[in-house]
């Protein structure tokens, strides 16, 4: 029975109110945030004002401009932190800026920025987003637009507003912040998934899923949130720690509260397990990374996930960290299903696009293990994983842009068309190579030292038994990644082979990157894999914030 | 178990209304029908003809709908702004200028574009 | 790993403590890597606008690695010998949750002499290439490949660790394989590729398992830590990591029975049948084995092993070079042949590490000479390689003639010549085991000494003497200097090097701290040499050996096609059905044990239909049909998994 229903919860007074007074707000923590914001306002008011011909120069500009302003400002504010503390939080506690937050921020930017680079490749005007996405697909308003060399420009200033969430989303702090922060990130995602030039119906239909299963999840998250705010009593990162800490809200004095913890955060989980694409919330990835133009997959591929792992390491790491034996075992039954489901069906994918994002899934799956491990070694792994991968996954997606089944033709998805690539385009075969051997986890190659350093965190958390499933898991991906490079380097070239196209600058710069992060991150990842969490000092005051694990909150 | 016990009965509640309301419309309401009524229903106004391939509603009637939710959210921001107006004070009259001037730019931005022509 | 520890010597225990290394030179010892695999880096990606210098910064980099080398050397002399065991910490490549992993590079005796010839040699054939590669439009590849095999080959040489070295060790086998499918358009030569690559992964997967054998057994992969605990190891692991390792080196330097790729590694341009196939990596396999000196030590069997390996193989090699008519495969023959003879010293313990080095480095120079002199004979000779089709060279080009016929006389053992004195080494080193396994093997290392005779005077009557046999329109001509200055140095090297490293006991005993001493030293002394029954025996085969090819070829006219030939020369001819061999007992019972699978797996298939078993590939299917493509069921899916999340979390058994 319920009591005291006629008094309100004491918890429930004590949550912050907008009436008291402004809240102090430190802009220049935030100015990250509002370099991309306020790029992505004035690219829609450019959108608006300036004449079609000089739009694509213009937001090009722009949205390199603020993504580069806004990493060295990133940079500049993880220097400003002291040495030995993890970070503090502004806005009332609702965005954390810490060296976790920062770090994952930093790469989004790059990332993004490279991502745009294979967004804005247009060759003889043509780019990879329909000329005119609301014209009905094959209609006579179609070919007119096409052949008047329409363009959407409007792509950059919705993918700042995607990188804008995603960076957010990195940093929230309370669940409200992470939930607008989601919306954000996933809105511009969904549209620009439907701009596909080529394929249009396939591409409306991916970015139509992606918005149904999106808004699906969206809703389990929120449904979280409610419990776990009638459990905490607060949204705060902080006070639902101290909540769970205390037994929950005032209210649940008798313990009879957790259902409502457990289940909030089930369905939490929910909602950011469909984020990273865990299975069993996974189905939307293969459909939505074929049917997205290549670019924007590559930037789902790399940013989004950076982001969305960002949010569950902080949500699980500092909100739910008190009640990690709860959660574990979800996690690892998440874990395993997805390393092992995912490689299983991956094996007999035919087209690369959806064997890249199978892929996406079970590098999901490796990265859980870092979460299962809740320590700071993981937490490490899992940023170091996050940003190899990113790096690799955009390179292999900026070639996946480049073979095309004839010369201005559509890309040539279908692996067996692939045959023989290493004798007529060896520098892009090779490419290739590296990025799918960083992805088996190969020696010498960044993927190598990002899952060494996630099992090797899983294993001293004791989670053995998932490093074994990890390490067979990886070994039936070597195998298909193997394949595709025997496939180009051993087969005799099909008949119809594939046409590669020359790759222009901004392509060819992206491909580099990717080379040269996926090669350096592997030979010498010391300077940045020492450096990702605080090294506690002893010497240090009190922090200013509570902390977890590396996360302040 | 017993702390959801009201939430049930709500929800319970609820799903009967539904059930029941249109069970008994069924079952009790006249079914006359003639041309008019089994058009589709426009708010009133005299329905638009349907493009050839049947049943879809122009992508023009989204638009005018989004921009209508667009202003009925600011509305609803714009509500407990006025009603803390004193205690906010600057801050908050910034806040609300950035705010309205953010909506003001999706605005142009869909009246530069055309989306307010009909045809 | 900063200071490690006591470094265990084969033999006598000499107690060589790795000292840090101090002085720019020692210091900076990874430039030595550096400054190929930057050439190498710069060729290919600069692409063709490095065609007009690329090959003369290739041929400068390894220069200066030699010059640092020769530099690292003179400070390594200075030192005392028992320091000259130098770890020079290069970077710790990561360390995660208390597992470092270092990269260091070892300097001492052993490496260094590896350095001087891989650099040395190196270079002196990139300067043949230019002249020789001149007229191929893809020369900067080229040179770009010799750059990363030389920076791959010192990685292997100078590491200071097991993994950095099998790093190496995977490096030169994909320069390798990528010189010797070079003329991809010839399809010979990309099979010839595509087979040393598969043959040479069968000896890497040894060496891999003995690399993780040691890790298992010792917890660590670095010389000083495995050496110094091959105590603890117990007799079977040690065999089973010498055996392992023995594997591995097979399959590097053509050893029975993994030879069978070096004789279609010939198909490759010839200056990398020089470099990499005569002078230096095929030798990778013998480093490996005197290196891991104290595992060996530890597992005589393994030892033993090492020693017939060496032996079968040296007269296999010969027996093969008798009777190919290709010049270059007579040559690869010999090759195999005459690192049989360095395999065989590896395996007689500390008193044949010595010797099997110095006769490494002897042959690096005489064997590179040699091919070098085919090359330019081919050259001459608009490519033509059978030897049928050549004879009377000597007038035509007389520095060629010169050159190769030094080499000639130094791979024969003519005295005091550089082969005389390190294969006499190698002789004696086997004759001084005890017991009947000594008798044989030097009775085999002797035997050798005639078959090599034989060939190398057929191949150099065959060649130089005798009539023209030359097909129409061939005009025969010297090759530019930068052909023949390399042949030149070279055959100096093949008439000096020997004796300046063997006389004195001078090379033995620079090697001694980093490979240990016999417990007897091998008394040297010039009369012995000259007196002693195995030398007096080996000269008086080689005499024989010579006469009986001049006999055959030189008195005999040689025809231009080949004759029907006995059984023995038919099965020389034919490699000694080292490839039916492979064939029979590796590729034919593969087929068969596929072809069963596949018959199994059928029936594990249609046993999955009725749920009995389910292959990867087959559930792989089945779930991709959960992959409908409908929303609705991909939503239904998330509920369940949403169910599965709560149950998860919230149902308490």
């Amino acid at each position: 029975m319920i009591t005291e229903t006629s008094s309100v919860p004491a918890a429930v007074l004590s949550a912050p109110t907008i009436t008291e007074q402004a809240p102090h707000i430190d802009y220049w923590l935030l100015s990250p945030l509002l370099v991309v914001f306020g790029a992505a306002v004035l690219g829609v008011l450019f959108e608006a004002l300036v004449p079609q011909a000089r739009r694509r120069a213009l937001q090009l500009g722009l949205a390199l401009a603020a993504t580069a302003a806004a990493f060295v400002l990133t940079v500049l504010q993880g220097g400003s932190i002291p040495a030995g503390e993890a970070g503090t939080t502004l806005a009332l506690g609702s965005v954390a800026v810490d060296r976790v937050a920062l770090f994952l921020q930093g790469t989004i930017l790059v990332l993004a920025f490279i991502s745009l680079l294979l967004i804005a490749e247009n060759r003889r005007g043509e780019s990879a987003f329909a000329a005119q996405a609301a014209t009905v697909p094959g209609s006579e308003e179609e070919r007119s637009h096409i052949l008047a060399g329409s363009q959407h420009t409007e792509v950059y200033p919705l993918v700042l507003f995607a990188v804008l969430g995603m960076q957010l989303f990195t940093a929230a702090n309370d669940f409200l912040t992470m939930f607008i922060a989601l919306e954000v990130m996933s809105l511009p995602l969904y549209l620009l998934c439907g701009l596909a030039r080529r394929r249009r119906l396939f591409s409306q239909e991916a970015a139509v899923k992606y918005f149904l299963l999106g808004a699906f999840s969206s809703a389990f998250f929120l449904f979280g949130i409610a419990l776990v705010y009638g459990y905490a009593g607060s949204v705060n990162f902080a006070r639902v720690s101290e909540a769970i800490d205390a037994g929950g809200a005032s209210l649940f004095e008798d313990g009879s509260g957790e259902p409502l913890l457990l289940i909030g955060i089930a369905l939490i989980g929910v909602g950011l397990l469909f984020k990273v694409g865990a299975v069993p919330f996974h189905n939307w990835k293969p459909d939505v990374y074929q049917g997205a133009p290549t670019p924007i997959t590559a930037l789902m591929a790399s940013c989004t996930l950076v982001a969305a792992f960002g949010a569950l390491l902080r949500v699980f790491y500092t909100a739910f960290g008190a009640s990690v034996d709860q959660w574990r075992p979800m996690l690892w039954t998440v874990a395993i299903l997805t390393m092992v489901l995912a490689a299983v069906v991956a094996v007999t994918q035919r087209d690369i696009k959806r064997l890249l994002a199978y892929s996406s899934v079970v590098h999901a799956g490796f990265m859980l293990t870092a979460v299962v491990a809740a320590s700071p070694e993981g937490l490490a792994g899992a940023m170091f994983y996050l940003a190899a991968y990113g790096f690799t996954t955009i390179g292999a997606f900026a070639i996946v842009t480049l073979v095309r089944t004839h010369e201005n033709g559509p890309e040539a998805g279908e692996l067996a068309q692939w045959a023989g690539l290493g004798r007529t385009s060896p520098l892009l075969a090779g490419s290739l190579a590296l990025f799918l051997l960083a992805f088996a986890g190969i020696p010498l190659t960044s993927g190598f030292i990002g899952k060494f350093a996630v099992f090797e965190a899983a294993m001293a958390a004791g989670a053995t038994p998932l490093v074994v499933v990890g390490v067979l898991s990886s070994a039936v991906t070597a195998f298909f990644y193997v394949r595709i490079i025997v496939l180009m380097f051993f087969s005799e070239p099909a008949e119809t082979g594939p046409t590669v196209i020359r790759a222009g600058g901004l392509t060819g710069s992206a491909i580099a990157v990717g080379v040269a992060a996926t090669f350096l991150l592997g030979v010498f990842p010391s300077p940045v894999l020492d450096n990702l969490v605080p090294q506690p000092s002893e010497e240090a005051a009190e922090p200013a914030v509570a902390t977890a694990d590396g996360f302040t909150r | 178990m017993e702390l959801y016990a009201p939430v049930l009965v709500l929800g319970a509640i609820g799903a009967a209304f539904v059930v029941v309301s249109m069970v008994v419309g069924s079952i009790a309401g006249p079914k006359r029908y003639n041309r008019a009524k089994l058009q589709a229903y426009e708010c009133g106004i005299e329905p638009t003809p349907q493009p050839a391939g049947g049943g879809r509603f122009t992508i023009k009637y989204y638009l005018t709908a989004m921009l209508f939710i667009v202003f009925d959210i600011e509305i609803i921001f714009l509500y407990p702004w006025a009603v803390h107006f004193d205690e906010l004070g600057l801050f908050g009259l910034i806040a609300m200028v950035l705010f309205l001037v953010n909506v003001s730019i999706a605005y142009a931005y869909e009246w530069r574009r055309g989306g307010l022509e009909w045809e | 790993m900063a200071v490690s520890d006591v470094y265990l010597a084969a033999g006598t225990h000499v107690n060589a403590v790795a000292t840090e290394a101090d002085g720019a030179i020692l210091a900076n010892a990874w430039l030595l890597i550096a400054l190929p695999l930057a050439g190498a880096v710069i060729l290919l990606l600069g692409g063709r606008r490095t065609n007009g210098w690329g090959h003369w910064l290739a041929t400068a980099l390894p220069l200066a690695g030699f010059a640092w080398a020769a530099l690292a050397l003179v400070q390594l002399l200075g030192m005392e010998p028992a320091e000259r065991s130098i770890s020079v910490p290069v970077y710790t490549w990561f360390s995660v949750g208390g597992f470092d992993v270092a990269v260091d590079l070892l300097l001492d005796p052993l490496s260094i002499s590896f350095v001087l010839l891989i650099t040395g040699v190196g270079s002196l054939i990139h300067i043949y290439s230019v002249g020789y590669m001149e007229h191929d439009e893809n020369r900067r590849r080229f040179f770009a490949y010799l750059n990363l095999f030389v920076a791959a080959m010192l990685v292997l040489v100078l590491a200071d660790n097991f993994v950095l070295l099998f790093l190496g060790w995977e490096g030169v086998g994909l320069a390798s394989y990528l010189l010797i499918g070079f003329w991809q358009h010839k399809p010979s030569a990309a099979v010839a590729a595509k087979k040393a690559f598969l043959v040479n992964r069968v000896g890497d997967i040894g060496l891999l398992i003995a690399i993780m054998l040691m890790f298992s057994t010792f917890g660590t992969v670095a010389f000083s830590g495995v050496f110094g605990a091959v105590e603890q190891g117990g007799q079977g692991t040690m065999t089973a990591i010498g055996l392992l390792l023995l594997l591995g080196a097979c399959g590097k330097s053509a050893q029975l029975p993994l030879q069978s790729w070096l004789l279609d590694a010939m198909e490759g341009p010839t200056p990398v049948s020089a470099l990499i196939h005569a002078a230096t990596m095929v030798t990778a396999g013998v480093y490996l084995i005197v290196r891991s000196g104290p595992i060996f030590e530890a597992a005589p069997a393994a030892q033993l092993t090492v020693a017939i390996v060496g032996a079968v193989t040296l007269l296999a090699g010969a027996v093969i070079g008798c009777a190919k008519d290709d010049i270059k495969k007579a040559l690869a023959g010999s090759t195999m042949s005459q690192i049989g003879y360095m395999t065989l010293a590896a395996g007689l313990g500390p008193v044949g590490y010595a010797a099997a080095i110095a006769h490494l480095i002897t042959h690096g120079f005489f064997k590179a000479g040699l091919f070098l002199g085919a090359g330019s004979v081919m050259h001459g000779m608009n490519d033509e390689v059978d030897m049928r089709k050549y004879g009377a060279l000597r007038t035509a080009m007389p520095i060629t003639f010169a050159t190769f016929g030094l080499g000639y006389l130094a791979i024969i053992g003519f005295p005091f010549l550089s082969g005389w004195w390190t294969k006499e080494g190698i002789i004696e080193a086997a004759f001084a085991t005890e017991g009947l396994t000594g008798q044989l093997l030097g009775s085999a290392a002797l035997l050798g000494a005639g078959l090599t005779a034989f060939y190398m005077t057929r191949m150099m009557v065959m060649t130089f003497f005798g009539e023209k046999r030359w097909d129409d329109g061939v005009r025969p001509h010297e090759s530019p200097t930068s052909m023949t200055a390399p042949m030149i140095v070279l055959a100096v090297g093949s008439v000096f090097l020997g004796g300046i490293l063997v006389f004195g006991y001078r090379f033995a005993a620079f090697l001694e701290p980093a490979i240990g001493a016999p417990e007897e030293p091998h008394a040297f002394s010039l009369a012995a040499m000259l007196t002693s029954g195995p030398s007096l025996a080996a000269l008086g085969l080689m005499v024989v050996g010579a006469a009986a090819a001049w006999f055959m070829y030189g008195r005999a006219p040689v025809p231009r096609e080949a004759p029907a030939g006995n059984v023995i020369t038919v099965a020389a001819r034919n490699e000694l059905y080292g490839n039916a061999i492979n064939e029979g007992l590796l590729m034919r019972p593969g087929q068969v044990l596929t072809k069963a699978l596949v018959v199994i797996d059928t029936k594990v298939v249609d046993g999955l239909v009725n749920g009995v078993a389910a292959s990867v590939r087959n559930s792989s299917e089945g779930l991709r049909t959960a992959q409908t493509g409908f929303a609705r069921t991909y939503a239904l899916t998330m509920l369940f998994g949403a169910a599965i999340v709560v149950a998860t979390l919230a149902v308490r058994i």
